[in-house]
């Protein structure tokens, strides 16, 4: 597995509603491994892109996956009812019947949980399908719930994992930032991944490359060399004050 | 409507297999919210129906074919067009209540909006028993593929769950357990015993497992002694199981629905 071989390749990928552009232009490479971060403002067609490269919506041009690549799709939000009758675990259960894949998968995305109960793995078990397998899926507060999307893609054992971040904030282990979990998993599995994200300090500690979109491609590369002031003001439209000082962590390669 | 008819066991069960298919089917239709259209496409089979009592041929068939019919005509509108399911239903539904009163014999007209179970030959009984039988296997075969796209579409396609194809057999399963029973409770209250199971064990259940089984449970009880009932007291059957169900839900309003 090296970094350069292209897992996913996009050629001028446009989407119209209606007759009213969305995108346009889209052009970019994901290779294994690699994390991309898409980044634009309200609107700018990041969801529309994802939806776009998993044929949810109609759209011109090129979406190419190599041959034989899983794909696991976390989704902004998902509108589930309190009171609909599905528990995390039957929800997972539709990914995977193998109830020991759940919960290595679960342990794996909740290592702070995890800790808690090491060497004692029947304690843990218990407690896992007590206070959160057994929980309707509808109960369960914001990061609870983005873990069993996370784990649902994860149990499809993805090769590329499409991540669209949730406007409002995400805590998913207590200690880990969603996107701790996700670059561990990006270097452990040796995930590719795409993900929306509306922070830009994410951006410079998690993603190799960056992808703005405002309509249409405004730039595409690493991000500190790509993610100038005046490409910011272009995306975004006024001046964020936000720059990659010399202080700031650089991207690790990775592999 | 005799009073005090006998019942005879393949009618009683035949009454329990309706009312664990309809509690099976209904589950999902209520987490749809087809509970109204489901009931609206009931009706559908009345045409069907008057048209086997009229020329004499199997009622089930007759309803089957209408049902089958409507269905595959408002799944074929709707993928391609932009109308509601539910609007679509309601035209359909309002046209085949029309045409089906007008082709129902006036004296079977009774029966065929209220149903008459104590009237099914031991065979037909028996050939119902399979049929619900068939469609109970069905749904389990499709309940993981059905609960994703109930749950999540965009997910579902993601997955490669066939979600047209899902749809389309549970809308076939759908006008199989509808037809079959509409022989036991007639077009008018089937809706009812579709529905009203389901929503009883809604309430109640925490999971998807004790949601379907208690929903299958308050089926085959509404069905069962609802017939009992109807046997003993001459209050037609239909009418008779819709009023156990009711009591059910009604009671199920008393518990304090799990956390």
């Amino acid at each position: 597995m090296t970094l350069q071989e292209p897992i996913l390749r996009i050629e001028r990928l446009s989407v119209a509603f209606n007759a009213e552009p969305v995108l346009s232009d889209v052009t970019f490479t994901l290779s294994r491994g690699e994390a991309i971060a898409v980044v634009g403002p309200n609107g700018a067609g990041k969801t529309v892109l994802f939806r776009a490269i998993l044929g949810l919506v109609p759209y011109q041009g090129n979406v190419r996956f190599s041959k034989g690549v899983r794909i696991g799709y976390v989704p902004q939000r998902l509108t589930v009812e309190r009171d609909f009758p599905l528990t995390v675990e039957e929800f997972l259960r539709l990914r995977s019947g193998d109830l020991q894949k759940i919960t290595a998968v679960l342990r794996e995305i909740d290592t702070h949980h995890a800790a808690e109960h090491r060497g004692d793995p029947e304690h843990e078990l218990q407690h896992l399908r007590e206070h959160y397998l057994k929980q309707r899926l509808g109960v369960l507060s914001g990061g609870e719930f983005q873990k069993a999307l996370i784990a649902s893609a994860l149990l499809n054992e993805p090769d590329v994992l499409l991540f669209d971040e949730p406007t409002s904030g995400l805590d998913v282990g207590g200690e880990e930032s969603v996107y701790a979990l996700l670059h561990r998993l990006q270097r452990e599995r040796g995930l590719a991944m795409l993900l929306i994200s509306h922070d830009l300090s994410v951006v410079y500690r998690y993603a190799q490359q960056v992808l703005c979109l405002h309509h249409r491609q405004l730039c595409f590369g690493p991000p500190h060399e790509v993610l100038e002031p005046e490409t910011l003001q272009k995306i975004y439209g006024y001046d964020l004050g936000f720059y990659a000082h010399d202080g700031e962590k650089k991207p690790r390669p990775m592999l | 409507m005799e009073t005090a008819s006998l019942i005879s066991v393949p009618t009683l069960l035949l009454a329990a297999a309706v009312g664990a298919a309809a509690g099976y089917v209904g589950a999902f239709m209520i987490l749809r919210r087809l509970a109204l259209v489901g009931d609206a496409l009931t009706h559908v089979a009345l045409p069907g129906l008057g048209a086997a009592l009229t020329f004499g041929f199997n009622p089930f068939l007759g309803a089957f074919t209408a049902l089958t019919a409507a269905v595959v005509g408002v799944w074929f509108i709707e993928t391609r067009t932009r109308l509601y399911l539910e609007a679509l239903v309601g035209v359909f539904f309002t046209i085949a209540l029309a045409v089906g009163i007008l082709i129902t014999p006036e004296h079977e007209l009774f029966e065929a909006l209220f149903g008459d179970i104590a009237d099914i030959t031991p065979l037909a009984a028996l050939a119902g028993i399979a049929v619900a039988g068939a469609a109970m296997v069905t749904m389990s075969r499709l309940q993981p593929a059905l609960l994703t796209t109930t749950i999540a579409p965009d997910l579902a396609k993601t997955y490669r769950v066939p979600v047209r194809r899902t749809e389309l057999s549970f809308l076939l399963v759908m006008a199989t357990t509808v037809a079959i029973g509409i022989t036991a409770v007639g077009t008018l209250l089937m809706g009812a015993l579709v529905i009203i199971p389901a929503i009883t064990a809604k309430r109640l259940a925490k999971s998807f497992r004790s949601y379907a089984t208690m929903s299958i449970v308050a089926g085959i009880s509404s069905a069962v002694i609802g017939v009992l009932i109807a046997a003993r007291s001459g209050i037609p059957p239909g009418v008779a199981v819709v009023l156990v169900g009711a009591t059910l839900f009604l009671a199920s309003l008393l518990v304090k629905p799990q956390r």
